[in-house]
């Protein structure tokens, strides 16, 4: 009980920082002209947010979509020897600012929102892969062993072992990927694909520091929901079994 | 049972096989343990009959049948598996872990809770309690007990067993050991079983299969090995203290005397008094009706004491069993410093007895083949 309350006292004093950040922050913003330019054009901002929803939301489906199969099939014994070289090259692409990726991309896709959701699934696919591997390849390997000596298929001992037991990890670069994507996603812009970042360049373009932030705001909004909310994802796909730090 | 012919493993890159030419009958219903020091080929060996590892040549037959014709899927679900790590799934409950194999078959719900209960109760787990338990929740003890049940879910005739009982302690050790017997007492599977442990496989085996670099080295029940080991090898195997594993062996019923001499508790005192005297006894035990043992008295007590020896008889502190192992019944001997101990059953009916000697010499069986004799406790029971 007494816990409790000590907890809650905690939790109000970061609900009283939180306010005066806010207010703070909001005085601030009515003097760079964020609020003005907030209320002068709130349709378009809207557009663009969901425009950049989409954009996220569209390239994350597809890196997973992509990522998770590829973290399965390296895992696979056939491929154990090239998995290390595979993961390496991999990793040097994302060394590859996400700039140059949308600019790679540009040169052979034009422009358009294609080209953007191309170069937002390449940048985002590493993470996501990376830690399928991890996962998949961390599992104690008794509990492969019994399964297959209880007569589990091989497919049977990827979906009811294999991905359950490596689930949090793999969430956790879905998580990475899609906080990342976020804020690349804003570089779409610059391929003519949209999204938030038109406010954020466009912005930064005319030194608007109202337009700018009519941009930034919103995206950095996505970024943290996201994060939390596939934070939360985690909780409820996981099973209570696997008790990592929840 | 399972029938293995010949059966070779190499392994790949190797030329030096795992296990070389063996061949070994288990006939049903019977725990056919298979031991040596690591790496002597026993896992493998195991580990073949479920085709976890090819076979690379020679034959494993189950009722007749080829392993290597049938599924191997489907093999593998009439097979018990349990493994010394156990190998539960993290994150499965108890009871999706026990019903892993039931559910692969198709088992429908009632079946599988009425399965999980039962199970559960064999292995004095608390269904209520431990259901929903996840792995990490249990116990070492708790977490192999799960582990054999898992094993049996589906009720297979078969189950192969690589330590089952090799991650805890000892003495959850032993207790796991008398309770998985007491259950293969009722449902009599057959079982092959690894271990590196002597006393375990004497315990546990009906057969024993001694493996050293993939070769068969003897094939026997426990009490053959240890009474006649094969070759220097074997001895070794078994260890210079194999006599005293054979306690772990016998029942007191095995070395005990039967029909002690003894009087009832009606006879008169001066009398029994007088054949003690006469027999040259200290003591003597005291019976009622039914053979029941009443306790013992000895001549002091009875020195001019009018009446019947029943008043008298001081009761016995320490008993045995006849099917108690005669480990233990030693073991009780030296520590209440005692040198004969009465053996009783449950209802209390004197069966026998039991003292130093007697024990000495029927060990003593394991080290000179031409046995020894029984000492010198006085049977032929009553006394008057």
């Amino acid at each position: 009980m007494r816990k409790q309350k000590k907890s809650g006292s905690v939790g109000r004093f970061w609900m009283m920082t939180a306010f005066a950040l806010t207010f703070i922050s909001g005085i601030y913003a009515e003097r760079l002209g964020f609020l003005q330019f907030t209320m002068d054009n709130p349709e378009e901002i809207w557009m663009l947010f969901v425009e950049h929803i989409q954009l996220v939301l569209i390239s994350s489906a597809i890196s997973i979509g992509i990522g998770v199969p590829t973290g399965i099939l390296l895992t696979r014994g056939f491929m154990r020897s090239y998995r290390d070289w595979i993961l390496n090259i991999l990793g040097i692409c994302q060394t590859v600012p996400s700039l140059a990726v949308i600019a790679i991309a540009m040169t052979y896709l034009g422009i358009g929102k294609k080209t953007a959701i191309f170069a937002l699934v390449i940048y985002g696919l590493l993470p996501i892969i990376r830690n399928s591997v991890a996962g998949l390849a961390g599992i104690n390997p008794v509990i492969l062993d019994a399964g297959k000596g209880m007569g589990m298929t091989p497919a049977q001992l990827l979906f009811k072992v294999e991905l359950p037991n490596a689930m949090y990890i793999i969430l956790t670069g879905i998580r990475t990927s899609t906080v990342i994507n976020v804020g690349t996603a804003a570089m779409s812009f610059l391929v003519g694909g949209g999204g938030l970042g038109d406010l954020i360049f466009s912005g930064i373009a005319m030194v608007d520091a109202g337009y700018m932030l009519a941009g930034a705001v919103p995206t950095a909004a996505l970024a943290i929901f996201m994060n939390w909310f596939i934070g939360k994802m985690e909780g409820w796909i996981v099973s209570d079994g696997l008790v990592y730090e929840k | 049972m399972i029938r293995l012919e010949r059966l070779t493993k190499i392994y790949p890159g190797s030329t030096i096989p795992a296990v070389d030419n063996v061949s070994l009958h288990i006939p049903e219903g019977e725990i056919c343990i298979l031991i040596g020091s690591s790496g002597c080929g026993k896992t493998t060996l195991m580990r073949m009959i479920n085709r976890l590892e090819p076979i690379t040549s020679g034959t494993i037959k189950i009722d007749g049948k080829d392993v290597t014709h049938m599924d191997v899927i489907a093999l593998r679900r009439s097979i018990g598996y349990a493994i010394q790590q156990i190998g539960l799934f993290p994150h499965m409950t108890v009871f999706e872990n026990i019903t892993v194999v039931p559910k692969l078959l198709g088992w429908n719900k009632k079946q599988m809770n009425e399965r999980v209960d039962e199970l559960l109760s064999l292995v004095n787990l608390d269904p209520a309690i431990y259901r929903d338990r996840y792995p990490r929740e249990l116990s070492g003890g708790q977490a192999q007990r799960i582990g054999v049940t898992r094993a049996m879910a589906a009720n297979p005739p078969v189950m192969l067993m690589d330590e089952p009982f090799g991650a805890i302690d000892p003495i959850n050790r032993e207790v796991l050991q008398d309770e998985f017997l007491k259950i293969q007492e009722k449902l009599k599977k057959t079982i092959v079983f690894v271990t590196h442990d002597i006393h375990e496989a004497v315990k546990m085996g009906d057969r024993i299969a001694l493996l050293d670099a993939g070769n068969l080295i003897q094939y026997a029940t426990p009490e053959e090995l240890l009474t006649r080991p094969k070759n220097q090898f074997v001895k070794d195997f078994v260890g210079a203290d194999r006599a005293l594993k054979r306690l772990d062996l016998l029942k007191v019923a095995d070395a005990m005397l039967k029909n002690p001499v003894r009087c009832s508790t009606e006879d008169a005192s001066e009398k029994i008094l007088e054949r003690m005297v006469e027999k040259n006894l200290n003591y003597l035990l005291v019976t009622a009706p039914g053979n029941h043992l009443v306790g013992y008295v000895n001549i002091d007590m009875l020195r001019g004491h009018k009446g019947v020896v029943g008043d008298l008889a001081r009761p016995m502190s320490i008993t045995v069993r006849p099917d108690q192992n005669l480990k233990d019944a030693l073991s009780k001997m030296l520590t209440y410093d005692i040198g004969i101990v009465v053996a009783v059953d449950d209802q209390g009916v004197l069966q026998g007895i039991l003292n130093s000697k007697t024990l000495v010499s029927v060990v003593g069986e394991t080290y000179d083949e031409h046995g020894g004799h029984w000492g010198n406790i006085t049977t032929g029971g009553r006394i008057l």
